[in-house]
């Protein structure tokens, strides 16, 4: 196996009482992307936000279990979880372009980190842009406000804002999910073109976006990682009977 | 047993005519207060000293205390407010703690202004020694308008979707910077709104102040603005009669001659100032809205 960025060992995660996740076992090599699919409920969403700590936020949730990033255990009460996010960055299903415009988009997470070099802002935002291929789109409307982009144009200015605090990782939460298909489809461009440089996770409940872009696909069922495998041979040949019947649309 | 269509039609008459109802009573209100009010207006009014016997007053310096009070007791309330607000929707766990500041909120914002008012005789004015003051009329006030604000701020801060804080926090900013830098521009507007209308009803309050600021407007010297001058406007420690309370002490004790006519346009003032609060706080809100994202 070649490098491993990012492991997770026996992760339970509880809701209160209830056991959303049940002992999972992952790891991911850097770059590439693998996808999480399954059936709603199945838990990848909630995996996926451990992975940078998201589920923080939410009252009421126990983790055990360890996630390593690069080593270093992400739940360790030294942890520092701004530095973690700024490294493992994260989209989310509905595009969360904040009320300013493109550019103060891009550069927010820079900007707070202090950098005030204008030319260095300015470089940074056409690279990211042009990253999250919408560069073409918007660089003649730089200034006005990112809420008046299409659903499709924000999410690729919030992956573009992820990008330019450059992080390791890009967690994905279906993220075309809320999009129209043209718009689906540039952002899976977007992501293909970025898996050469970072390391991409990405849930999705649209079994042929996997097949379309993933590199390894992991079949989540009832909180419980049932497979994890190229994508092709979780398509075309998958080990499990559970991961088939759920592929073929045969779900039981 | 009438059909759901003509059901339909007499709840929407009925709900229509309860509308109707109460924009008349405010037209009314207003048509009585202004067409009373307007005739009384003139330059000298606004800005001549009261008179106590004869007539030809105006309430120049009554309308000076109203706006120093109210500038002064937003300064005192805004920064705790928002502070509050900040604490309560952002940082605070949903435990007994957080309940019971929310429930202290309620009561303190459901007081009768009166009994905030006599609360601040005793406690400002009387135990802490400050006196029929302008500074203890801004804490009473602070207190009156206190839990309003920190329940609007609160709200503003509630129209902010969750994505927003979710994505400030994933591209690395703490939880602090997140408010500060993401969330608070987002909602200033609405905040601003919230400040504009709070200011309408601090303005017009009279009860909270009767005890504290005083039943008194000293003559002022609107060339002096040493603040430790007796006469000077700025003068935080001297009575301070407000417009509202004016009216009030009017109509109750007033033996001017033309103590009605001075009271109908005192009314007006005052109506007129707070209309103003409410369409400036639309119209700022509106256009700050706009430039805040769009930049």
């Amino acid at each position: 196996m070649s490098k491993e960025i990012l492991t997770t060992q026996d992760l339970h995660l509880y809701y209160g009482e209830k056991e959303a996740l049940k002992g999972i076992n992952l790891n991911f090599e850097a770059k590439g992307i693998t996808a999480l699919i399954g059936p709603s409920g199945c838990g990848k969403s909630t995996y996926l936000r451990t992975l940078n700590r998201m589920n923080d936020l939410i009252p009421n949730v126990t983790i055990t279990g360890t996630i390593k990033f690069k080593g270093q255990n992400l739940y360790a009460p030294s942890a520092d979880t701004v530095q973690i996010r700024k490294e493992i960055g994260m989209v989310f299903q509905q595009p969360n372009p904040f009320p300013f415009s493109i550019y103060d988009n891009v550069i927010y997470g820079l900007r707070i980190a202090g950098e005030k070099n204008k030319e260095k802002l300015d470089a940074v935002v056409e690279k990211s842009l042009r990253q999250a291929a919408v560069w073409d789109e918007v660089k003649d409307h730089l200034h006005e406000s990112a809420l008046a982009l299409s659903g499709g144009q924000q999410q690729r200015v919030c992956i573009a804002r992820v990008l330019a605090v450059s992080p390791e990782i890009i967690l994905l939460d279906e993220p075309t999910s809320a999009l129209d298909p043209v718009s689906s489809s540039q952002i899976e461009t977007t992501l293909l073109n970025l898996r050469h440089d970072y390391t991409i996770i990405t849930v999705t409940h649209n079994l042929q976006q996997a097949s379309r872009i993933a590199d390894r696909t992991a079949f989540f069922m009832n909180g419980e990682l049932v497979e994890v495998d190229q994508t092709k041979n979780i398509f075309m040949n998958p080990a499990e009977k559970q991961t088939e019947d759920y592929i073929s649309g045969r779900f039981g | 047993m009438m059909n759901p269509k003509t059901q339909n039609k007499v709840a929407i008459g009925t709900l229509y005519g309860i509308a109707g109802l109460v924009v008349l009573i405010l037209m009314a209100l207003l048509g009585y207060i202004l067409v009373s009010g307007l005739p009384q207006l003139s330059w000298h009014f606004l800005t001549a000293p009261a008179k106590a016997f004869l007539k030809g007053g105006g309430v120049g310096i009554q309308l000076y205390n109203s706006f120093y009070l109210l500038i002064l007791a937003m300064l005192i309330s805004f920064p705790i407010a928002l502070g509050a607000a900040i604490y309560l929707y952002e940082y605070a766990k949903d435990n007994w703690v957080t309940t019971t500041i929310r429930t202290a909120i309620e009561i303190l914002s459901s007081l009768p202004s009166v009994v905030v008012g006599l609360f601040g005789f005793l406690f400002f004015v009387v135990k802490l020694n400050l006196g029929f003051s302008i500074l203890s009329g801004a804490f009473a006030l602070t207190f009156f308008n206190l839990p309003l604000l920190t329940r609007s701020i609160e709200d503003s801060l509630r129209t902010i979707d969750t994505t927003q804080r979710e994505g400030g926090l994933a591209l690395g900013l703490s939880r602090w910077e997140t408010v500060t830098r993401v969330i608070l521009p987002a909602a200033v507007p609405s905040i601003l709104t919230g400040v504009i209308l709070s200011a309408g009803r601090v303005f017009g309050e009279a009860a909270a102040l009767i005890y504290t600021a005083g039943q008194s407007a000293p003559a002022l010297d609107f060339t002096d603005w040493n603040p430790f001058n007796i006469s000077s406007p700025l003068n935080p420690m001297r009575p301070a009669e407000t417009l509202a309370v004016h009216i009030w002490k009017i109509n109750s004790e007033g033996i001017m001659p033309d103590a009605k006519a001075i009271s109908s346009g005192s009314s007006a003032v005052l109506v007129l100032a707070i209309l103003l609060f409410n369409f400036a706080a639309r119209y700022l809100g509106k256009r700050l809205y706009k430039r805040l994202t769009s930049a």
